[in-house]
């Protein structure tokens, strides 16, 4: 048979596997969180804070690291994307093309992005302490808004990055600003992109521990304030996961599937708005 | 200054680093008639059209000398209000970008800009606009659904509804049949004849049969130099100078 056929079908095979790996990762880590949590899944791991003797195996639930991570999560990604729409909205709309100020920015964001969490956590922690904050939800939202910024901005940047300059002329023909093209075409444009930043920055912070264990605290409480003590569902698995008892351990699994259909739900309720708004896109 | 002309061109250099693209060219565009630039490729049509709007200015190694006037006032000049001039002319590129927003939306775009929030309003402006660009009657019922999903044809037609809606005295069009069927040309094309009655109309286009189609007056420049111009007729038949002949005959192209 002729060469071309043989590498075709080599390749095929090659996707074909990889595409089978990934998939049965995926559900050996479903099946096993699902299996090894089940037995301690009922409602009140969802609707109840710890009672006394929780890491025991008595009664209580995760309602305060399930609402605690909510709280970080969302938080840090609300201050991270304030802080990185207008970088990315100010490479493509007012930077020069070779501009050095980007081509550094990015650099730096890429390294960032490359820093492992813990180093953020150290950081943060430093931070903290320089300004006597104690471990708080607002220190753990700080923490983790820095720890995802870079993965926001670059997420966002290669979006806008690929919007043709032509559509901004459009605008600019109209007799619009560059803020109005900013926000008004570069914006809507990019929705779809900028929706899958977001959504892969709140996975990533939500998901991490190292970043919060110096910085959040934990706590049996639901915090009422941003300075208070709050405690996060990877650190809520952590703990039970560390405790002789078989029980507790079921629970750090029923925890593990928690956190996974959280964020199965981000997934799917952010997949239906960009498919949403990937009509309007100019291709 | 008194000047007789919309748009009035003098002595303007357009620089790309150190590449010069426009060389001393000066001209009046008549007004109210369609005037067609033509010349071969690289010649330098889509940076004389992008300067009597500035947006050469939104590139970044752009060097620009001498005067463009438009209504007597010199846009290049410091103090010119980029977004006002920009406003008195509608623009068509060669290939058409729609907003990335609704038919109705990208209608309302520049009026929304330019302060005009009355929804009833709105709606007239974005009816009659649609009417103008030929639009209405394929569109009116789905004013609301995104304008990516029309047809590049209805698109470019859009864009125009779009630049008439901001009341501009302008139209500059860059090949803006180039990326269209025959029949959304054809299309295009008369909305143009019909146009150059209220509008100043100044259209690129390496189509010689267009050119003669439409224009009244004709520009001829070749290597970034202004070489003939003058009316429609008396470029076509009757050309002065040796290089405008060739190209007319198809041997320069
Ligand atoms: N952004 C730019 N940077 C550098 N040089 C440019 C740029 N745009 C155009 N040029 C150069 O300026 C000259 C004139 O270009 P222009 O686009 O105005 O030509 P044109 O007549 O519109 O050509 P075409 O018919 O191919 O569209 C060309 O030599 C081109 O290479
Ligand atoms: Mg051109």
């Amino acid at each position: 048979m002729n060469r071309n056929k043989i590498e075709e079908t080599i390749f095929k095979i090659l996707m074909i596997n990889s595409t089978i790996i990934i998939l049965i990762i995926l559900l050996l880590i479903l099946l096993t969180i699902i299996l090894k949590g089940l037995p301690a899944m009922d409602w009140s791991m969802i609707s109840q804070t710890p009672k006394g003797g929780y890491y025991l195996g008595k009664e209580g639930g995760i309602l305060n690291a399930i609402i605690g991570s909510l709280y970080l999560a969302g938080g840090a990604t609300i201050l991270a994307f304030i802080i990185s729409l207008p970088i990315v909205l100010y490479f493509k709309v007012y930077a020069k093309k070779n501009s050095k100020i980007v081509m550094f920015t990015r650099f730096s964001l890429d390294v960032l992005w490359g820093v492992p969490s813990i180093v953020y956590g150290a950081f943060g922690f430093t931070i903290m302490l320089y300004f006597g904050l104690k471990a708080s939800l607002l220190g753990g939202i700080i923490t983790v808004s820095l720890l995802i910024l870079p993965i926001m901005t670059r997420a966002m940047d290669e979006t806008i990055k690929m919007i043709p300059i032509e559509l901004l002329e459009a605008s600019y023909s109209l007799g619009a600003n560059r803020i109005e093209t900013a926000f008004k075409v570069v914006v809507r444009q990019a929705l779809p992109g900028i929706l899958t930043a977001i959504l892969i920055s709140f996975g990533r912070g939500i998901g991490d521990a190292a970043s919060v264990m110096f910085t959040a605290g934990f706590t049996d409480n639901i915090p009422t304030s941003l300075l208070d003590p709050v405690a996060t569902l990877p650190l809520a698995i952590f703990f039970q996961l560390n405790t002789p008892f078989p029980e507790v351990q079921e629970r750090a699994y029923a925890s593990a599937f928690i956190l996974t259909v959280i964020i199965l739900i981000i997934s799917i309720v952010s997949r239906f708005l960009i498919k949403k708004y990937t009509k309007y896109i100019i291709k | 200054m008194e000047l007789k002309t919309h748009i009035s061109v003098q002595n303007l250099n357009v620089f790309y680093g150190n590449e010069q693209a426009l060389k001393n060219i000066s001209i009046d565009i008549p007004d109210k008639k369609i005037t067609a630039i033509i010349g071969p490729s690289g010649c330098g049509k889509t940076t004389l059209l992008k300067s009597f709007n500035r947006l050469i200015n939104t590139i970044d190694e752009v060097k620009v000398s001498g005067k463009v006037f438009v209504d007597g006032e010199n846009i290049f000049e410091k103090k010119a209000d980029v977004n006002r001039i920009r406003k008195k002319m509608g623009l068509l590129s060669q290939k058409p970008y729609p907003l990335p927003m609704s038919i109705f939306d990208n209608v309302a775009y520049g009026p929304r800009i330019h302060g005009m929030n009355d929804k009833k309003k709105l709606s007239a402006i974005v009816e009659k606009y649609l009417i103008e660009a030929n639009l209405w009657d394929e569109l009116k019922d789905r004013l609301h659904s995104p304008a990516s999903k029309l047809s590049v044809g209805q698109q470019q037609r859009l864009c125009l509804a779009r630049g008439l809606a901001v009341e501009p005295e302008i139209i500059l069009g860059d090949e803006p049949t180039s990326a269209l069927d025959p029949r959304s040309s054809k299309h295009i094309e008369e909305r143009f004849l019909a146009l150059k009655n209220d509008y100043t109309v100044i259209i690129v286009t390496h189509i010689l049969r267009q050119a003669k189609r439409l224009a009244d007056y004709v520009v001829f420049l070749y290597l970034g130099e202004l070489i003939e111009h003058g009316p429609a007729k008396e470029i076509f038949e009757n050309p002065q100078m040796e290089m405008t002949k060739e190209y007319i005959k198809g041997v320069i192209s």
